[in-house]
């Protein structure tokens, strides 16, 4: 009979993470997929600048953390110096697609053969839920006090849509963990992503539409309903590419 | 010594790295060095390496943030703007203790100034530049066959100290192209194993490399003190620097890089006119050698720093000297050389009229 | 001449092979265990209007690695000679490529070689070796170095990428040596 365990890849420890925050989700979604591809020993991870900068804390492999937005490009040495490993990155919308907008569109463009993990919660929730590249129209932030506006502000980046043109990009899939079955879709893209990793097909990239119910001033339960409600509607989870 | 051969200093110090077993390299095109990332583009995956052409200056110092954390021997080359823009990396680089070379074949400046050598980075790479208190070892060689020979044994230092080296040359260093003795590679030390590097947890305990320390409170001034110290240690061990005819000298020229070497041959020929002139030439730019300037200003009358920038080195060769002699200067920014005739007609109007220079100060 | 260096400055249009020129004087200097030092002008300068090199040879360490006033000057078009003819030193040598300069130095004070480069490559059946034919007058004269570590650098500097060239390289260096005409300093 199957038990409910802890997986090897996750570190027994309590996270610093808010209540509702989906951060917890995905790193036991990563240790799971970790473990069953049995990779951990061979896995190399970098951790980013926003809430998720201590996941070294949490996730027990060998990790590096980068400067805001950089990840990609320490990565691209990591996975270069190191071809045989398996490299990831885990990055926050502010890191991705605003301070490393140039890293993440040539890292996918020369086709690194990595994965990133992508967590958008539409804000910067370190910094105290400032504007995110990803924050949608009309979204109060605390820098967006009468909420985004197209003009000045400019609209949300849809990250897996700009990327799909990209040659070297293997694997685009848009995900979200407000509810089982997204969080199951999640765990299988994950593994998907790793897969195309071990099989040397290039840059392969998972976008998990995720809660931020501290900086959202949303309770863990409604912001799970504003994943599923406003963000989805913004950001349609599905399959971007695959190849 | 081997057949010789000629090569332009930027493809000396590559060569150079491949050698000292550099197997990672990212960079992106910037005169005067583009010599660099174009010959290690053929030559670093004929050596079993990797190049890439990063997208920018930030992202080639992150990638060799990476490379340098996977534990590979790895550089990154650029020129004063392109510098300006890797500061950051160097910060995390220098924090995380990682072993690395940034070559750094300066141009004028500020802004994006024009394409002349220059030395008007000193400043930012001897006494900071990005972020926080730490430290590179910066080398400045004056000759193709020097930069060759430094470009090896940085990356030695890197390794020895787990500190990033910075090689400071410049335009004129970089394009120049001399005979050069391809000496083979051989470690100057024995160098400790790369116990931090990130290779995948397999029967060991999973490694992290960072630089946020935030747990416990005070956890960050200690590392800070713990960087110190190996900075002091650093300054104690690596000291480098040419002497030439300075013990009897009376004016002594202090130069650098490119200025030393021209400064030499004003020396030269202040000797021949009977003008007891001497160069003490650093080559290590941090650790500062102090001690040739501390004996020296115990013996000389004067001092004449002759630098290609507006005056950032002539700090450095005040505090060495401890100012016991007064120091003149003669140097100017924005990619300005000094001509050996120049400096020699400076050394005669000071051997001429030693009080209209020793004013000058005031 | 202040010290024991010589400077050598080379500038033509870019294609003109300047940098040859530079390339095999450095080579047979170094061939002969001399100190030298060469230099090509990089990046925008050399966008549009000249191209040059230099080249400092010397018998102890070489001080300054860039030219200023040049004992020594090869110029193949009338631009080059316009920027640089005045910063020949006195007493210096300066060669003309006479197909491709109408007005010649108005200067005394410098020995002047005068090499029809083009034309004379032009017969030999290709414009490239203009720059060689120049160099054998050059060398013939100047005696810089030995016409036999020219001839090993040109084998040296072509045989791997342009074998072809060598030979049509070598008859170059001879016909240049044999056509020129000196301008002797007025005193």
């Amino acid at each position: 009979m199957a038990t409910f365990t802890r997986p090897r890849t996750l570190k027994e420890t309590i996270t610093h993470y808010c209540p509702g925050c989906g951060h917890g989700i995905v790193h036991r979604l990563l240790a799971e997929v970790i473990d069953e591809l049995g990779i951990r020993e061979k896995t190399i991870g970098t951790a980013p600048v926003g809430c998720a900068v201590m996941m070294y804390d949490y996730i027990d492999c060998d990790m590096i953390e980068c400067a805001h937005g950089r990840a990609p490009a320490a990565a691209t040495g990591l996975k270069r110096v190191h071809p045989d490993k398996i490299v990831f990155t885990y990055q926050g919308d502010g890191d991705l697609a605003a301070i490393g907008t140039a890293e993440t569109i040539h890292t996918a463009n020369r086709g690194e053969n990595i994965t990133v993990i992508f967590i958008n919660n539409v804000i910067y929730g370190m910094t105290g839920g400032q504007m995110a590249p990803t924050t949608m129209l009309g979204q109060r932030t605390t820098t967006t006090p009468e909420g985004r506006g197209m003009h000045g502000e400019g609209g949300p980046i849809h990250v897996c849509e700009l990327l799909r043109s990209l040659e070297g990009v293997c694997y685009l899939e848009r995900t979200a963990v407000s509810s089982p079955s997204d969080v199951l879709a999640t765990r299988r893209a994950i593994r998907k992503a790793f897969e195309c990793q071990i099989a040397g097909k290039g840059f392969s990239l998972v976008e998990v539409l995720s809660m931020c119910p501290t900086d959202w001033k949303l309770s863990p339960d409604k912001a799970v309903k504003f994943v599923n409600h406003e963000m989805k509607t913004v950001f349609p989870v599905g399959v971007y590419k695959d190849k | 010594m081997g057949q010789k051969v000629l090569l332009k200093g930027n493809e000396a110090m590559a060569e150079a790295a491949v050698q000292a077993g550099c197997r990672f390299f990212a960079g992106y095109p910037i005169t005067p060095q583009n010599e660099v990332p174009e010959y290690l583009s053929w030559r670093l995956p004929q050596a079993g390496g990797v190049f890439v052409q990063a997208e920018s200056e930030v992202a080639a110092i992150n990638m060799v943030f990476g490379a340098a954390a996977g534990g590979a021997r790895c550089m990154t080359s650029s020129s004063s703007p392109g510098i300006s823009l890797k500061q950051e990396g160097i910060s995390y680089i220098a924090a995380a203790e990682l072993p690395c070379v940034i070559a750094n074949m300066q141009r004028g400046g500020p802004g994006l100034g024009n394409i002349r050598a220059s030395q008007g980075d000193y400043f930012q790479a001897v006494k900071g530049g990005g972020h926080g208190d730490y430290r590179l070892i910066v080398l400045g060689p004056a000759y193709v066959q020097e930069l060759y020979d430094l470009t090896m044994h940085a990356f030695d230092w890197a390794d020895l100290y787990r500190n990033p080296v910075m090689i400071l040359g410049d335009g004129i260093l970089g394009q120049i192209a001399e005979p050069l003795d391809i000496r083979p590679y051989r470690p100057i030390a024995e160098l400790p194993a790369k116990d931090f590097a990130l290779t995948g947890c397999a029967g060991r305990a999973s490694r992290v490399v960072k630089t946020l320390i935030l747990q416990p409170a005070d956890g960050l001034v200690h590392h800070n003190e713990y960087l110190q110290q190996k900075y002091r240690r650093i300054e104690e061990e690596l000291s480098l620097y040419e002497e030439y005819e300075t013990e009897d000298a009376e004016i002594l020229i202090a130069a650098y890089g490119m200025s030393g070497r021209i400064a030499k041959g004003a020396v030269r020929r202040a000797r021949q006119k009977g003008i007891k002139a001497g160069l003490i030439r650093p080559i290590t730019l941090w650790p500062f050698p102090k001690e040739p300037f501390r004996r020296a200003a115990e013996r000389v009358s004067r001092i004449l720093v002759v630098e290609m920038s507006s005056g950032q080195f002539v700090e450095d060769v005040q505090l060495a000297s401890e100012c016991r002699v007064p120091v003149e200067f003669f140097g100017k920014g924005g990619g300005w050389y000094p001509l050996d005739t120049e400096i020699l007609e400076i050394v005669e109007s000071m051997q001429a009229n030693p009080s209209v220079w020793a004013t000058r100060k005031d | 001449m202040m010290n024991n260096s010589i400077n050598i400055t080379i500038a033509g249009s870019g294609g003109q092979g300047v940098v040859v020129v530079g390339n095999l004087i450095a080579r047979a200097c170094l061939m002969e265990g001399k100190n030298v030092s060469g230099w090509v002008a990089y990046g925008a300068e050399m966008r549009g209007g000249t191209a040059n090199a230099t080249v400092v040879v010397s018998e102890e360490e070489i001080a300054c690695p860039f030219v200023e006033t040049p004992d020594l000057a090869i110029m193949l078009n009338q631009p080059s000679l316009e920027r640089f003819g005045s910063s020949v030193v006195a007493g210096g040598v300066i060669l003309l490529n006479t197909s491709m300069i109408q007005r010649l130095l108005e200067r005394d004070d410098v020995e002047q070689l005068h090499v029809a480069a083009t034309e004379l490559a032009h017969r030999l059946g290709n414009l490239k070796v203009a720059n060689i034919v120049a160099l054998g007058a050059f060398i013939d004269h100047t005696r810089l170095v030995a016409k036999d570590s020219i001839c090993r650098a040109i084998e040296d500097l072509f045989s791997a990428k342009n074998p072809q060239m060598v030979d049509l390289n070598l008859k170059a260096l001879e016909v240049g040596a044999d056509h020129y005409t000196l301008a002797k300093v007025q005193t």
